[in-house]
């Protein structure tokens, strides 16, 4: 994990705060286009650091911890904040200081994570953020009181106008940063217990008193896993909370009342509230619109059409430039370089490869686009308020409902945005069935099926049909989250804590700054994993080469590796109605689903542009005859392979995301062995069962 | 707004049994303690004013106000938040 720099000057600040608090448009007014994004070691949490300079220039590095609205440990996921507050995260040293963002409209709860923050003692900055926000509903906050009360610095800041930026950044150079001169009051008892358990821990004296206070509130079952590490101090732990709770004192529920008693006393001196009027608020009166029975579906399912149709004829015109520049450099390139294998490697394999996936750019844009609007505007909380209870008839969470959406692209965002999903089990019965959402790579695939399948027919039934293979996707994914949930993945029924917080005006900054992160992602991936795949199918269907220098390109990729593989796999698919040409196909598929057009274009030896090859490349198929002569694209057949495409795990990228997101090999894996079952299951189904019943 | 049980905490009904809009008191949990403990951070505190917002369009989560912000909660839990109305 390289720094974006290390030099010793250089003052660490982290940035902490409650979901919805407005941290990230601090972070990205503080430091810009100067971002890396990355992970932090062995777990899933994003690390997302900064560059700022403070008031005399000298750079800063600012670390983005999780939204939270607590330190309380409950997952190994969610121990990271705690980690780098207390300066034990490997990788990342300990903050100089701690900048704890707060939304002024809604401080009370806020206040919760700035008790927790001030309780490590380490030097800290209060920026109070939507301080205009606030004014604007006739909350006013006594600033100066606010700074005296908790004993550290308090800056009233509107991230999204950019004021208060400069007090942050002078507050933040001073030459030294004062520890908090206060520290917020605690049941006697429990204090005690806290200074006798901190001198039994083996570290340094700044950081005892902190890290005895958070294993003191521990819950037994994460202490349970700490247990391996150091019996003796869970012992030590154990007995400390037992004679809290025999003094008739537990110890989180003790320590979590005294701090809102003390939040109370502090807002009650600093905090004036208008009294409560007789009317709605504006966000109150769209909610009671967006969350109606009847106009908060329409609502919604009127947003999901329009992200799917921008995301799906929109991104039609950028996917055509994309398209027509990969073929143009292709081409340039042909002309340019000497004959030779090199020369085959790099436009036949490397640039059409990796054109191929940079071609759904456009599409992940769009689709950030849409989520970040959504979800800088407040919309998001509600779409999860309004799908929870159809997301829970399968044991899962409203929460779940945003991968799923991304899934509808690519899985690789969707299986990322997993991890808003709190509860680990939840979470990977998300991840799991992600794939099953129709992505838009099936899209090629599909459309040139049901071109096979039913050539003249009105584009009206061909929508129809589009329609039902994603809603195959969809149901199955559901049962398949009802059967995990009720066995591998078996947990109790998780909480849902879900704030809704106030409709505002989204910010085109920080939905710009998403998609741009979004899209170097992506892109990231296409010139890495996809690369080199590309590379790798290219030589398999390359080599070794046909004795024939003469040979179409449909004869040497029959005796090719590739070749020689899809004959090895026919056995395996003949009970499908496929052979080993098809086989090809479906081996090719694996480096992206989109493939397969490419690929059979070149198993049946159709030249020309991949777009304007379809109509030929569509006749070619159905003009195919098996040995005996019957035709080879049969309606079942067609049905099948489009059945097999909605189910099969095909993707490299993705199982690549699964293994670094649940951090094991055993997920992708297990994957791949379901889906493939599963695409087998299903195709066997359609072909032999459809015979059966007398279909063709 | 009326209420239906007796402000004293004996007489405290469950979160759900209110009306939307009604305004109450939190008096106690029935929840296992690691439910309650995260509800207790974000606010829901004992002697905490609550109040009961609205109900999803399908009948779950509901919404409640709570310390001045909006917080959806499953009715399996708001069930076993006890209150007393004001």
């Amino acid at each position: 994990m390289s720094a974006v720099m290390s030099a010793p000057s250089v003052r660490h600040v982290a940035i902490a705060g409650n979901p919805n608090c407005g941290k990230s448009t601090i972070f990205n007014a503080l430091t810009g286009l100067r971002q890396k994004v990355g992970n932090y070691p062995g777990v899933t949490v994003e690390r997302k650091e900064g560059r700022f300079y403070g008031s005399h220039g000298e750079p800063m590095n600012l670390l983005d911890l999780p939204g939270s609205y607590s330190l309380q440990v409950r997952a190994p996921d969610e121990a990271v904040s705690r980690d780098v507050l207390l300066g034990r995260e490997p990788g990342t040293p300990q903050p100089d200081a701690v900048v704890v963002v707060v939304d002024a409209s809604n401080l009370e709860r806020n206040l919760y994570l700035v008790a927790q923050i001030l309780d490590l003692h380490l030097p800290t900055v209060v920026a109070l953020n939507m301080v205009d926000m606030a004014e604007r509903v006739g909350i006013r906050i006594d600033v100066p009181a606010l700074a005296e009360e908790l004993g550290v610095p308090v800056i009233p800041v509107v991230a999204t106008q950019g004021r208060g930026l400069v007090e942050l950044k002078q507050t933040l150079s001073r030459q030294s940063l004062a520890l908090p001169a206060k520290r917020p009051p605690m049941p006697e008892a429990i204090e005690a217990e806290v200074r006798a358990l901190a001198e039994q821990l083996p570290v340094d004296n700044a950081v005892a008193f902190p890290e005895a206070l958070l294993l003191l509130t521990l819950h037994d079952q994460t202490l349970d896993d700490l247990a391996e590490h150091n019996a003796e101090i869970v012992q030590a732990t154990l007995a400390a909370q037992e004679r809290l709770r025999a003094a008739g004192l537990d110890p989180l529920s003790a320590l979590v009342e005294a701090r809102y008693e003390w939040i109370n006393q502090v807002c009650e001196r600093t905090v004036h509230k208008p009294d409560a009027g007789p009317g709605l608020s504006v966000s109150d009166r769209m909610d009671h619109f967006l969350t109606h029975r009847v106009w908060g579906w329409v609502v919604f399912l009127g947003a999901m059409t329009l992200m799917f149709l921008s995301i799906f004829t929109l991104a039609q015109i950028p996917m055509g430039w994309i398209d027509s520049g990969v073929h143009a450099l292709g081409g340039w390139l042909a002309g340019q370089l000497p004959e030779s294998q090199l020369r085959d490697l790099i436009v036949d394999g490397a640039i059409p490869g990796v054109g191929g996936v940079l071609m759904f750019l456009p599409q992940i844009m769009i689709l950030y686009f849409f989520l970040g609007l959504l979800e800088d505007s407040g919309y998001m909380a509600r779409a999860a308020f309004l799908m929870d209870r159809v997301m829970s008839s399968v044991g899962l969470h409203g929460k779940s409902f945003i991968p799923l959406l991304s899934s509808f692209a690519c899985a690789i965002p969707g299986i990322m945005a997993a991890r808003t999903v709190e509860n680990r089990q939840d979470r990977i019965a998300t991840i799991l069935i992600a794939p099953l959402m129709s992505c838009s790579a099936r899209i090629p695939v599909y459309t040139l099926m049901i071109a096979v399948l039913l050539p003249t027919t009105s584009a009206l039934a061909k929508a129809g049909m589009m329609l039902g293979l994603y809603l195959l996707g969809i149901v199955m994914a559901f049962v398949l989250a009802w059967i995990f949930k009720k066995t591998l993945l078996k947990s109790e029924t998780s909480m849902l804590l879900l704030e809704l917080p106030p409709y505002r005006k989204p910010s085109l900054r920080s939905v710009a700054l998403c998609m741009k992160e979004r899209a170097s992602l992506f892109a990231t991936r296409a010139g890495t994993v996809i690369l080199a795949l590309s590379v790798l199918l290219w030589a398999l269907a390359t080599y070794p080469k046909p004795a024939n220098p003469d040979a179409t390109r449909g004869e040497a990729i029959a005796q090719s590796f590739a070749g020689q593989m899809g004959r090895a796999l026919e056995p395996a698919i003949r009970p499908l109605g496929y052979d080993w040409k098809i086989g090809i196909g479906l081996i090719s598929s694996f480096a992206a689903r989109e493939v397969f057009v490419g690929t059979m274009a070149i198993v049946y030896n159709v030249e020309g542009d991949m777009k304007e090859g379809t109509t030929s490349l569509r006749d070619t198929m159905r003009a195919e005859r098996r040995a005996d002569g019957a035709p080879m694209f049969t309606p079942l057949v067609c049905v099948g392979l489009m059945v097999f495409y909605v189910l099969a795990m095909q993707c490299i990228s993705t199982l690549a995301v699964v293994r670094r997101e649940t951090n094991s090999w055993s997920w992708p894996l297990f994957m791949v062995a379901l889906y493939t079952v599963l695409a087998w299951v299903g195709s066997f189904v359609v072909f032999q069962g459809g015979h059966i019943l007398g279909f063709q | 707004m009326s209420c239906s049980a007796s402000a004293l905490p004996e007489n405290s009904v469950s979160l759900v049994a209110l009306a939307a809009r009604q305004i109450a008191r939190i008096t106690g949990f029935d929840l296992p303690p690691d439910r309650r403990a995260r509800l207790l951070e974000m606010g829901l505190t004992t002697g905490a004013q609550i109040q009961l917002i609205r109900f999803a369009p399908l009948g779950d989560p509901v919404e409640i106000e709570v310390r001045g912000y909006r917080l959806s909660l499953r009715k399996r839990e708001a069930a076993g938040i006890r209150v007393a109305c004001i």
